[in-house]
């Protein structure tokens, strides 16, 4: 019973242009967010080896955590709530172009706590260091410092963000769509720090 | 995250060469990039593997300059035990990492997938050349093993701790191992963001009416290939991390404590996990699996449709069976795992979900098969290769059914059997994959067409080299042939030498049958026939633009897609399909219609 | 071009096949009280994966020769019941055969793995380490004496850090480079690395298990058949892998009386 394929002929079906759903986002919102599902896989890896090498070895060592630690925590918490001061003065004005002063300047606060959140890690970092707790010490100093110093590099990485939305911003260029994709990556690093160091808090 | 995304920009191609043919933006460019450093990589790995094949069979044969080139490894060209294990490193790291990520995946995905779907360009298109630089960078570091101090590591392109995380284990384990963890770690964060441009593109530069049912099977693999790669690549990045760190700083991830290696008790590890590793590596391991076997796939299925001058029996089911491939890759990595030392209990879990794949990559094999049936097959060297990738693809996959059960694995596992299965299936057929691919794509991509009775040559010599290769392989693994091994002396193996010289004459036949490739490809690129617009009459968006495409693809129009993607086997104006941007008015194909 | 495929594919096709049903190419006898299950398994799993094998490979070189290259004008058909067709019989054949590859297979699995050592069986140690294995024996005390790894020395021959002065366990424990033992009496195999991953091997034995550095794991098997075996190493450990081998001498009760006796006076 093979059938053979219906149309020979041009029918007369209505010419149907099925329009694409619109995507709520454009690129760079969709782009953040594959890059942070990718973010969240590689931390839940390493939270994955450390729950497995934990187990493997009676060798953990706690120590406890440098003070200045809860410190950078409200910093970049504080971060975070300046960019979203930001970013409401930015829908205020509605157009991304037109610089509101407050706003502006809850921007730069950003980039400041930002900064300050890198200078507080590394001073926590020498603290440990000077109480004799290196990288190689133990696995949980091991897992410390891995999983600081790469949440620090994905600071960074925030910052520069943050940096090329402020000089696009300056120049008038920017659009809503990077404004947003940068902030949620940034609160996305702020939540992600809060993750950590309850994480490492429960274990270390 | 933030760049311009490609509506906005270039409507003109930067001045310059450089900016135009190194460090372009453009995704053509960066396309023919990969697809290049994926050829470099594959003649390499295709020399390493010739020089392990004489090695094994022959190795009183001195090979002529090698022992200019590895004075270490090979003094006066012949190969030593341990240069051996250091080229088969080589040669699973090339052709795993470079070739069967890069070509399929990264190469025609970079090319193909925004013309597919009707795009300018890639998302961001500067990520886009970050991406490949990167991975350049990664290859280059590779490479680089083979020139430092005691030459690339020994411990096989899965790098098992604490083999790989104790400088001390053997030669290559010091400079050439760490260039290794080095090299991948660059890798991964290539394909992060080719992953990242790949998913965003598809997703939010897609042509007025093109739907994501709309998009070609090739489009669809590589967009499922980008989602598995995004997860995977980020769990070896880690792994790769901790063992760089278990290298260098002194940590223990993997290295546990009181090993003694050549004499010496190592002091400075203890308590690490070895099988951490490994649970690290195969998760992503397995998954890498169906990066390199999916585009392939795709770039066939593709192809085959084009060939069979229809639509597969059902478009949906391919792309449902693909997603459902993607998904149970990552619960299965365990059986790569089922002999080493995991709790029991958990290879039966393993076991299962691994049985499970057989069922999509069945109805994937039946579907190819059955819409053969009734078809008007043109035998094209692009669809020979096709062809010959569903048979190779049934035949490694069938191999699987032995691997995928704990008990069997028992006897099989670290055998021939498992060498012949993962050829098969991930690397033959995906290297069929590529050739019918570049058969099939090369017109678009260079402007010229391939010829194709050397085409034709080099399908038959690579069809039966590679089975007569890759077939002794599982006969070997039944006996019990150990893999990994560089020579055969025991009383047990060295009867079966005769199965090994048939084997490694077949290689390097099957390598020289490769030239004739090589050939037609350089001589067409610039001496070929000019390519028409449509030389296969095919029905997706990248065979309504020039070959090659204009600067952004489609000259600064915005194309509307009016069909599904495979409108063959009706009558038009132009001949027995349609094109996609064709606005022309057809009762529209769609079998799929008939599932529920 | 396209019968000329299809030709081709049959003649692979057989050619592949030949070599499996004239059963030459298969494991070598089973020696264990266990490998008969896996043997089983295996030839199941042969017959299913040899008929899809030659079934696919056959319908796809019939379908080439009877679609390539048609005459004009023919017209497209489809596959009578089409994908809906194909993919319930995928999931009824495939599923079916799945569920009881699975089954059986994990019976066999079961019964070697989740199956306790019984009491009396004979504990042998095997060390794995770059490039060699050794074995040890608890000697009449019934004791494996501690491991020092810090005292392990080849060139002492000290192969498992034993301390002789200060553990009166390990002053009786015998050390061999060949494993001995009794036909027919289960053996408790316990493994321990010294270095790097290795594996253990008796392709008659029907026996694989890696060994984890750091993690000392335990099999148990019955030889029933008297002989010499190969123990060979397939967990890639280093230049030497290819040459990482020991035997399994496999010996009536008498004869492994007398051969750990004289082993025992050679310590």
């Amino acid at each position: 019973m093979a059938a053979t394929l219906q149309p020979p002929s041009i029918a007369k079906i209505p010419l149907e242009v099925r329009r694409v759903k619109p995507f709520d986002s454009e690129a760079p919102s969709t782009g953040v967010w594959v890059g942070l599902a990718a973010i969240t896989m590689t931390f839940a890896a390493f939270t994955s080896a450390m729950v497995v090498r934990q187990g493997s070895a009676n060798d953990w060592r706690h120590f406890p955590f440098p003070t200045i630690l809860y410190i950078n925590t409200l910093t970049l918490i504080l971060s975070s709530v300046t960019l979203q001061i930001a970013r409401q003065g930015f829908v205020l004005t509605d157009q991304a172009a037109t610089i509101a002063k407050p706003a502006m300047n809850a921007l730069y606060g950003t980039l400041v706590l930002g900064c300050g959140f890198v200078i507080g890690q590394y001073m926590a970092w020498h603290e440990l260091r000077s109480e004799g707790v290196y990288l190689s010490s133990a696995p949980s100093s091991s897992f410390f410092y891995v999983f600081t110093v790469l949440h620090a590099l994905h600071v960074i990485g925030g910052l520069c963000g943050l940096l090329y939305v402020i000089s696009k911003l300056r120049r008038g260029v920017l659009r809503r769509s990077t404004l947003d994709a940068a902030s949620r990556y940034w609160h996305f690093m702020a939540i992600l720090w809060l993750y950590l160091l309850l994480l490492l808090w429960m274990r270390i | 995250m933030a760049e311009v995304s490609a509506h906005a920009a270039h409507h003109a191609p930067p001045p310059g060469f450089i900016r135009k043919n190194v460090f372009s933006v453009d995704h053509k460019v960066i396309g023919k990039q990969y697809y290049g450093l994926g050829l470099l990589a594959v003649i390499m790995g295709m020399v390493l593997s010739w020089l392990m094949r004489i090695h094994l069979v022959w190795p009183n044969v001195a090979i002529p300059g090698l022992g200019a080139l590895s004075p270490n490894g090979a003094p006066g060209g012949l190969i030593t035990p341990e240069y051996y294990l250091q080229l088969m490193t080589m040669h699973g790291t090339l052709m795993v990492f470079f070739v069967l990520t890069n070509v399929p995946f990264a190469g025609f995905g970079n090319f193909f997938l925004p013309i597919q779907i009707g795009a300018e360009d890639m998302a961001f298109p500067r990520f886009n050349m970050m991406s490949f630089w990167v991975t350049f960078v990664g290859f280059c570091v590779l490479v680089a093993a083979f020139f430092v101090g005691d030459g690339p590591p020994l411990s096989g392109w899965t790098a098992y701790a604490p083999l790989s995380a104790l400088p001390g284990a053997g030669p290559g384990q010091v400079m050439g191992q760490t260039l290794w963890a080095c090299s991948i770690a660059i890798f991964c964060i290539g394909q992060l963001l080719g992953s990242l441009n790949f998913i965003t593109t598809t997703l939010d530069l897609r042509a007025k009416g093109m739907t994501l049912m709309r998009m070609p099977i090739s489009t669809w693999a590589w967009f499922i290939t980008s989602c598995i790669g995004l997860l995977a690549f980020a769990v070896l990045l880690p792994a790769c991390v901790l063992l760089i760190l278990d290298r260098v700083a002194g940590t223990s991830f993997f290295v546990p404590s009181n090993l003694v290696v050549s004499d010496q008790l190592i002091t400075q590890h203890s308590g690490g996990s070895p099988l951490l590793w490994q649970h690290l590596f195969w998760f992503f391991g397995h998954p890498e699996v169906y990066i390199a076997i999916l585009p392939a796939a795709g770039i066939v299925s593709h192809i085959l449709i084009t060939s069979y001058r229809r639509s597969l029996l059902s478009h949906k089911v391919v792309i449902y069976c693909m997603m459902a491939i993607g998904f149970l890759s990552y619960m299965v990595w365990g059986h790569h795992m089922f002999i080493s030392g995991m709790n029991p209990f958990s290879a039966l879990v393993f076991s299962f979900p691994t049985l499970v794949i057989t069922i999509p990559a069945t109805i994937l094999t039946l579907i190819w098969i059955g819409s053969l049936y009734g078809s008007n097959l043109q035998i094209t060297s692009a669809s020979l290769f096709a062809l010959g990738f569903i048979s190779m693809f049934v035949t490694g996959g069938i191999s699987g059914f032995f691997l995928a059960q704990p008990s069997i694995d028992v006897y099989l596992h670290g055998t021939y059997f498992v060498v012949g299965h993962f050829h098969m299936v991930m690397g033959v057929a995906a290297i069929f994959g590529m050739f019918a691919g570049t058969y099939f794509w090369a017109p678009k991509m260079f402007g010229r067409m391939m010829n194709e009775t050397l085409g034709k040559i080099h399908f038959w010599g690579t069809f039966v080299g590679t089975y007569c290769i890759f077939m002794p392989f599982h006969y070997l693994g039944l006996v019990g042939n150990v893999r990994r091994y560089s020579a055969f002396v025991d009383d047990y193996l060295a009867p079966l030498m005769p199965v090994h010289k048939f084997i490694t004459i077949a290689a390097l036949f099957t390598g020289a049958v490769q030239l004739i490739f090589l050939y037609n490809l350089i001589y067409s690129r610039f001496k070929g026939e000019a390519a028409p617009d449509n030389p296969w009459k095919a029905t997706s968006l990248e065979w309504t633009v020039t070959s090659p495409p204009p600067w952004n693809n489609f000259g600064g129009k915005h194309p509307v897609v009016y069909h599904d993607p495979y409108q063959y086997g009706i009558e038009s104006s132009s001949g027995d399909f349609v094109m996609q941007d064709s606005p022309e008015r057809i009762q529209t194909v769609r079998d799929d219609k008939k599932l529920p | 071009m396209g019968k000329i495929v299809a030709v081709t594919l049959v003649l692979i096709t057989i050619a592949s096949a030949v070599p499996i049903l004239a059963h030459k190419w298969v494991p070598p006898d089973d020696i264990s009280t266990h490998g008969y299950l896996i043997d089983e398994q295996m030839s199941d799993t042969m017959v299913e994966a040899g008929i899809c094998f030659v079934a696919a490979q056959m319908i796809l070189a019939a379908f080439i020769w009877m679609f390539s290259n048609r005459k004009p004008g023919d017209k497209i058909r489809n596959f009578p019941g089409g994908a809906m067709g194909l993919v319930i019989g995928a999931f009824v054949l495939v599923g079916l055969e799945v569920l009881a590859l699975g089954f059986f297979g994990s019976k066999a699995w079961a019964a070697i793995y989740f199956t306790p050592p019984s009491a009396d069986a004979l504990p042998v140690q095997v060390q794995a380490g770059q490039f060699a294995f050794y074995f040890r024996y608890q000697g009449p005390d019934g004791k494996f004496g501690p491991i020092h790894p810090d005292k392990i020395n080849e060139s002492t021959q000290n192969f498992y850090g034993l301390d002789m002065d200060d553990d009166p366990a390990s002053k009786d424990d015998i050390v061999t480079a060949e494993m001995g033992i009794p036909v027919n009496k289960e053996v408790r195999l316990l493994m321990h690395s010294k270095d790097l991953g290795h594996s253990f091997y008796v392709r008659e034995l029907r026996i694989q298990q890696d060994f984890v550095p750091g993690l000392d794991l335990q099999m148990h098997f019955t030889a029933t058949k008297v002989g010499r075996y190969e123990i060979v190493c397939t967990q890639l450990c280093g230049l030497g892998h290819y040459n990482m081998k020991a035997y399994l001498n496999v010996m009536s009760q008498p004869d492994y009386d007398a051969w750990i006796k004289q082993q025992a006076s050679m310590q």
